[in-house]
């Protein structure tokens, strides 16, 4: 599904490259696991494949389902089936959240050919789902983001990859910020869209959220490049040991 | 007028030169001839004036006006889906036949130039005082030239609820037409209306418009200006709050190559309520100033001032607020924000904001600010695959909303909203 090949990427602004050559192949049906020590390009991965201003790509590819991703503006990849859930998500004061979730569904829709949805469908849509979050009505008012506490900008972001329906899911340390019973929120949420035709990459710091979100395969970033593939009890040994001995076998 | 510089003589006698008073003025008369000696004394608005550092007066005080083309289109007009009483005025000149019958419960509605000339009536002791009041602290002889010249206008009078909004319609259909409107609207004890005004009125309309409000009074007041690009305007909205009284006026203008609206607010009685907004957006040559005046001058009082500029190909806002609480005004609660979002780095934004406070017990707040689209705020927006135009205009809605949501009604609401989607739309290819 998703295709990663010795990608370079660097600053815009500055004369410093953060990918030195990434390779990655995320298939359908999988939950693949990124994790690392600060630095190591976690998160300007997610950036890149999402379309952020900021980053040059110096060299290689990213394709989705073979479409050059690098090519298409955020919102085609958006409409293409990515969809990254945020780190920091963003607070958007004056706009009313269903407002945003609704204009987002309904563009995306439009640019796949489909009919938009009507004020009633979209409301039943969201309430079954947002129920399932323990997002209540009142906070589907609030403008987005805005005035959310860590957790429920998280559960928010869940809320927008669940009403989008993306096939290819890459969530930027979404476990960061969270206490346990909130990650367990997100998890179950992230873990009810596990389905056949969906991919998953989850961006990580530590092992916990794994617990929550059983990954198939676990890579190890350091210094702008996997340094290690393996398999979940690669996360457990990252948990015991820390990263140094990973950094010193790159 | 023999104190003024030269220039400023100059000017003002050639302004006069080229008015004529209106023939039977009726009662109207001692008010016009006060204002006209106003006009002589403070002599008209001049590019050194320190009130018109950020607007340039000429166009408006010039004798001609400057030629407007008429700008056609097949939309439809503001309000449209409004139940509303229509009053229609023609390049500054009543037209009876385009209007509504005027019959209204618990609201008279007589033309000026008609009523100026019967024996007694209500407005008399309002024609021209509140702009004679508002000449103080600082000089609007644009409005006191209106008093002296207006050839048109409506006197409201408002006894109960009026059940439907008193609808002003400004048409502009001759490309050098000059109009000076003057309106009087006295509600009240308990009283409460709601006037609309929309078009652009004339080539060059300078309309003043007195409010006066007796206790627990209500007035609202929502403004359209826009269309006719090339169109100029000066306009005062003048109030004076009783005691409990509410007033609530919002303006939105699109286009327009000069707009300079005032409101002078006066709340006299206690607990009192004083709200006024603005959203402007320009292009190109447009160039808007919003210069507010309140003055708190009873207890317990709330004032609001709430404008909002969208700005871009090098269009121009001002904004010149002032809240004064004189001594004794005590627990007055004063609010103003002025911003600005440019949307290209030619545009600007230019505002004075000014609080004096003479009273101890206040609580006064006041911000202005210039910014762009916020990047990260679009990237999100891209990022869920809303395309960056409308992505755009969402942010630009949200970044106006506040000015918006001072419009009480849900129905009015809606026609503003709809008309600044269809500016932005419009202009994002």
């Amino acid at each position: 599904m998703l295709e990663i090949k010795n990608l370079h990427v660097k600053l815009e602004e500055e004369d410093k490259q953060i990918l030195k050559g990434v390779d990655l192949t995320v298939e359908a049906g999988k939950v693949h696991a990124i994790m690392g020590p600060n630095g190591s390009g976690k998160s300007t991965l997610s950036y890149v494949l999402s379309g952020r201003d900021g980053y040059e790509v110096t060299e290689g590819a990213a394709t989705l389902d073979g479409t050059d991703l690098l090519e298409l503006e955020p919102e085609e990849r958006a409409a293409a089936g990515l969809f990254l859930a945020f780190q920091y998500p963003v607070e958007i004061p004056g706009v009313g959240n269903m407002t945003f979730l609704r204009t987002a569904v309904n563009a995306q829709r439009k640019a796949r050919g489909q009919d938009e949805l009507s004020a009633t469908e979209f409301l039943k849509v969201i309430r079954e789902k947002a129920k399932a979050l323990k997002i209540d009505a009142e906070m589907l008012k609030r403008p987005v983001n805005v005035g959310f506490s860590g957790g429920e900008k998280k559960r928010n972001e869940i809320l927008q990859m669940a009403m989008l329906e993306p096939k290819m899911c890459i969530l930027d340390e979404t476990d960061s910020g969270l206490d346990v019973d909130a990650m367990k929120l997100v998890a179950d949420g992230v873990n009810a869209l596990r389905d056949e035709g969906r991919a998953f990459l989850v961006i990580t710091h530590y092992q916990r959220l794994l617990d929550h979100i059983k990954p198939d395969v676990v890579h190890i970033m350091s210094d702008g490049r996997i340094v290690k593939t393996g398999g979940p009890e690669l996360a457990l040994e990252v948990e015991t040991n820390g990263y140094a001995d990973f950094l010193e076998e790159a | 007028m023999s104190a003024l510089p030269k220039a400023k003589l100059d000017a003002t006698q050639a302004r006069l030169a080229a008015l004529s008073a209106p023939e039977a003025p009726g009662w109207t008369g001692p008010a016009r001839n006060a204002a006209l000696e106003r006009v002589e004394t403070l002599g008209l608005p001049a590019p050194r004036d320190e009130y018109w550092r950020f607007t340039r007066p000429a166009s408006l005080v010039q004798a001609e006006a400057p030629a407007a083309e008429v700008y056609t289109s097949s939309d439809t007009p503001i309000f449209d889906g409004i139940d509303r009483v229509k009053l229609v005025f023609v390049d500054g000149v009543f037209d009876a036949g385009a209007s509504d019958d005027p019959a209204l419960a618990g609201v008279t509605i007589e033309r000026l130039q008609a009523a100026q000339t019967t024996d007694i009536h209500w407005a008399r002791d309002l024609y021209g005082t509140l702009e004679a009041r508002g000449q103080t602290p600082v000089a609007r002889p644009l409005a006191a030239l209106n008093t002296a010249f207006a050839t048109d206008g409506v006197l409201i009078h408002v006894t109960g609820r009026a059940e439907r909004p008193v609808s002003l319609i400004y048409l502009h259909e001759s490309e050098t037409s000059d109009a000076y409107l003057h309106h009087v609207v006295k509600l009240e004890a308990g009283a409460e209306m709601t006037l609309l005004e929309n078009g652009p009125g004339a080539a060059r309309m300078n309309m003043v418009m007195e409010v006066e409000l007796a206790d627990r009074a209500a007035f609202h007041h929502v403004r359209a200006q826009g269309r006719d690009h090339q169109r100029r305007a000066a306009t005062h909205v003048f109030a004076r709050l009783g005691s409990e009284s509410t007033f609530k006026s919002f303006t939105v203008t699109m286009n327009g190559v000069m707009t300079r609206n005032e409101c002078v607010l006066e709340l006299t009685g206690d607990n009192a309520t004083a709200h006024v907004a603005g959203a402007a957006l320009g292009d190109g040559d447009f160039h808007h100033d919003d210069t507010v005046f309140v003055t708190h001058d009873a207890v317990n009082c709330e004032s609001r001032q709430v404008f909002k500029k969208v700005l871009r190909n090098g269009a121009t806002g001002v904004f010149q607020g002032k809240i004064l609480v004189k001594p004794g005004a005590q627990k007055t609660d004063g609010y103003q924000i002025s911003q600005s979002l440019l949307l290209d780095g030619d545009s600007q934004f230019l505002a004075k904001p000014e609080l004096e406070i003479y009273a101890d017990d206040v609580a006064c707040s006041h911000g202005s600010t210039s910014g762009a689209i916020d990047e990260t705020g679009l990237f999100y927006l891209r990022s869920r695959g809303i395309p960056e135009g409308p992505a755009t205009d969402l942010l630009t809605l949200a970044f106006l909303a506040e000015a918006v949501q001072e419009i009480e009604d849900g129905a009015l609401q809606e026609e503003v909203l709809d008309r600044l989607r269809g500016w932005l739309e419009r202009r994002r290819h």
